[in-house]
């Protein structure tokens, strides 16, 4: 039987076991809309912009390891998505896109609505697809399933035109595909895992630097089982924080720039890193060549472009991360635990004396929020058992510095590219996944005006996202900056006090609830409140504009040199320590 | 150091920019690059000159060989290999020497494919240091025109492959 292109795109998204598709409508995809109108087994959230449809995508894999579908229309509905593909891609996350186009005889005519967003998407796509034939749909789509999914995830675009979804063909899916040039490596080489195995034994200082890697091939177990066997503490990226559990006496919690004194004071004073899946950043490592200065590097990644790319590696290994520790704690496996204790006591003796030096720590005042403190505040009610997604900037990082991430998957941040406005979509798409878990966006007042508009999204669909603003009426990490390297010179990152808009009424405009905090005694009450309401809240938390991120490493600084803030020379009433 | 590159594609539309692109969007430098189909029509070969350390080679390759649609990356310069180009050159000579500029293009086997009353167009292949060489000596006689191809690469029979 013949069917339509639309009809063998549905066919072949429910083949790939697609159940939400985030999505935007125009004239281009109208075809495939008119079928979802009452498709019973697809449901479309429609954001309020694609930017929002490509974040909820990526909030939604993240959260639920499947892959995140999106279905925008040509032109400016493609190039809408093109910061949340940039996301997805910097922080290899499967998401794949699907645009409209306009028809293929117009293509390259600068017709209505035409953009070539096979084009504008290459350099931040792992692969893209033009679909230039009604009769590769099917195969096309398989293999953009398939690539996204599969070895360094990633997002993948196929492009539509819009007479390839109105014309008929046979509709087979194909059972297998073979694309010659793309086999990516999984098992590790296993000599080179004996020659890691035997590293970790002679290792006297040896730290676990862990990545996003860890989460997204679902290896924290293995990582647990290495960690505690062999009595080697973990560092973590902002992309691994949950990889490893944020209470456990080995965690060092994040590394780098705005990382723990004693993650950055081990790691610089380590004589081995075990890194997996994760590709030393700059913002982790600083200054690369003041870096570890010691110490061996093993570095385990799937990615073969991610090793060596700016560190000196000495035990390389190509696989998958869960693979690799499977095999690598296969042979650790035979070590007596107890011997370990006591080859790495003197570490953990200094690693516990550098987290009772400088804790992660503020200032506490009687009269105004601390904006760490409603962090430690959220972490406590929630108990750590909720997904949490940030927004970029000071948010951002003190979430990862005061929650404690118990499990994977549920921090949701962005990473590698850093965009602000990534976090409540994320949410958004998150919620979706897990209908019945608490879902929470800690924000900053500059990114959440970033995809406000999502609001609408969140309450027709009845979510019941909480979203914690820490009103600082500034771009806080800009103006931090400014404040430490710019004299003071607080250059455009000041939002103008009557120009933050009263977030309370915003959330009411869209149906939403709205909460506020003033003081840090309503700090309790506000969070309380919210998770009692089952609806979407705003919570605008007036907190501290002067407060900074700390320690912090400059640029151009190696990870030991850091900087701290006055709250932790003086110790004084309530230091709050981050065991 | 210069690195001869030699890669076996899709013959697709958009690989050539996806190519390209991963050296632009690195700020690496394409010296070179030429591409035609193989004996299998859906394959195609490119040969690329670069130039970089060894850490930059090293990053290229693995990037190339990242690629979805590069099927093999073989890095020639360090085995046994030929190499040829060629130009097309569009000479100007004075009445006095137009037998000179015959002269060279014989001494570098060059074939004249072109001759108008002012003008000799000479078709030259050969390695790098032959077609430079071929240049210098024409320059003199006045070069109105020259168009190179690129180069292209294949290794010697027997040797063995150095793949990455
Ligand atoms: C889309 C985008 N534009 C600009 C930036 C640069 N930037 C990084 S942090 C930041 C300030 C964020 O301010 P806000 O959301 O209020 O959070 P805060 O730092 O105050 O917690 C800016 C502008 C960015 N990361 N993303």
């Amino acid at each position: 039987m013949k069917l339509t292109g639309a009809e063998i795109f549905i066919e072949c998204l429910k083949k790939e076991k697609v159940d939400t598709i985030f999505g935007y409508p125009g004239g281009v995809v109208l075809n495939i809309f008119d079928l979802l109108y009452d498709d019973k087994d697809l449901r479309v959230i429609l954001t309020r912009h694609e930017q929002g449809a490509t974040h909820a995508a990526d909030g939604y894999a993240r959260a639920s390891g499947k892959p995140g579908v999106v279905l925008v229309t040509s032109g400016p509905g493609a190039t809408n998505t093109v910061t949340g593909i940039a996301n997805a891609f910097m922080d290899s996350i499967p998401v794949i896109i699907f645009s409209g186009q306009v028809p293929t005889k117009l293509i390259g005519n600068d017709a209505f609505q035409e953009a070539d967003i096979v084009g504008i998407s290459r350099p931040c796509t792992k692969y893209n697809y033009l679909v230039k034939d009604i009769r590769d749909i099917a195969s096309i789509i398989k293999e953009a399933f398939h690539i996204a999914t599969s070895g360094r995830p990633g997002p993948v675009l196929v492009d539509l035109p819009k007479d390839v979804t109105a014309g008929k063909s046979e509709f087979i899916y194909p059972e297998e595909i073979n694309i010659r040039s793309y086999n990516p490596t999984y098992a590790g080489n296993r000599w080179q895992i004996k020659q890691a195995a035997v590293a970790i034994a002679k290792a006297r200082k040896p730290v676990i630097y862990a990545g996003g890697g860890v989460i997204l091939s679902n290896a924290s177990e293995e990582l647990i089982w290495l960690a505690e066997h062999t009595q080697i503490p973990v560092a973590m990226t902002l992309m691994g924080l949950g990889g490893f559990p944020g209470d456990d006496s080995l965690s060092l919690g994040m590394l780098g720039m705005h990382g723990s004194y004693y993650a950055n004071m081990a790691i610089h004073n380590s004589d081995l890193i075990i890194a997996i899946g994760a590709r030393f950043d700059d913002r982790v490592t600083g200054r690369v060549e003041g870096f570890a200065p010691d110490a061996k590097i093993i570095h385990i990644d799937i990615d073969p472009t991610s090793i060596r790319k700016n560190v000196r590696v000495d035990i390389p290994i190509v696989g998958d991360v869960k693979l690799v520790l499977k095999d690598l704690n296969e042979i650790l496996k035979d070590e007596v635990k107890e011997q370990w204790s006591e080859i790495r006591k003197a570490w953990l003796k200094q690693i516990d004396e550098w987290k009772r030096e400088r804790p992660l720590t503020y200032a506490w005042d009687e009269d105004i929020i601390k904006p760490q403190f409603v962090i430690e505040k959220i972490y406590e009610l929630t108990k750590g058992d909720a997904i949490i997604t940030t927004e970029v900037g000071q948010n951002q990082m003190w979430t990862a510095q005061f929650y404690k991430f118990h499990k994977p998957r549920t921090l949701l941040s962005s990473g590698g590219l850093g965009t602000m406005g990534y976090g409540f979509p994320a949410a958004i798409g998150a919620q979706i996944a897990f209908p019945d878990k608490l879902v929470i966006d800690i924000a900053g007042d500059g990114s959440i005006q970033m995809n406000i508009q999502e609001l609408a999204t969140a309450v027709i669909h009845k979510l019941k996202i909480k979203v914690a603003i820490l009103n600082n009426q500034y771009l806080g990490m800009v103006r931090q900056w400014q404040e430490l390297f710019f004299r003071e010179r607080y250059s455009y990152s000041y939002l103008h006090t009557e120009q933050v808009p009263d977030f309370v009424k915003v959330a009411e405009a869209y149906g939403a609830v709205g909460l506020r905090a003033k003081k840090p005694s309503e700090v309790e009450p506000v969070i309380k409140e919210a998770l009692r309401i089952k609806n979407t809240v705003f919570m605008d938390f007036f907190v501290d504009w002067r407060e900074k991120v700390f320690p912090m490493v400059p640029a151009g600084g190696a990870i030991h040199e850091m900087i701290f803030g006055e709250e932790t020379k003086q110790p004084e009433k309530k230091l709050k320590a981050v065991k | 150091m210069r690195h001869t590159i030699s890669l076996l594609v899709e013959n697709k539309f958009g690989v050539l920019s996806r190519v390209a692109g991963l050296f632009s969007g690195r700020g690496f430098n394409i010296e070179s690059l030429s591409v035609g189909e193989t004996l299998d029509p859906q394959i195609s070969l490119m040969t690329i000159v670069t130039q970089g350390d060894d850490r930059i080679i090293e990053q290229i390759t693995k990037q190339l060989n990242k690629l979805i649609d590069v099927i093999k990356v073989v890095d020639l310069t360090e085995m046994d290999h030929v190499e040829r180009e060629m130009i097309l050159i569009k000479i100007t000579p004075k009445p006095e020497d137009r037998a000179e500029t015959l002269r060279i293009a014989e001494i570098f086997r060059g074939r004249i494919v072109d001759s108008s009353p002012r003008t000799y167009t000479i078709q030259i292949t050969g390695d790098e240091k032959k077609i430079e060489a071929a240049i210098e000596l024409l320059r003199p006689m006045g070069i109105k025109e020259l168009v190179r191809t690129g180069k292209v690469a294949i290794a010697r029979e027997g040797v063995k492959k150095r793949e990455m």
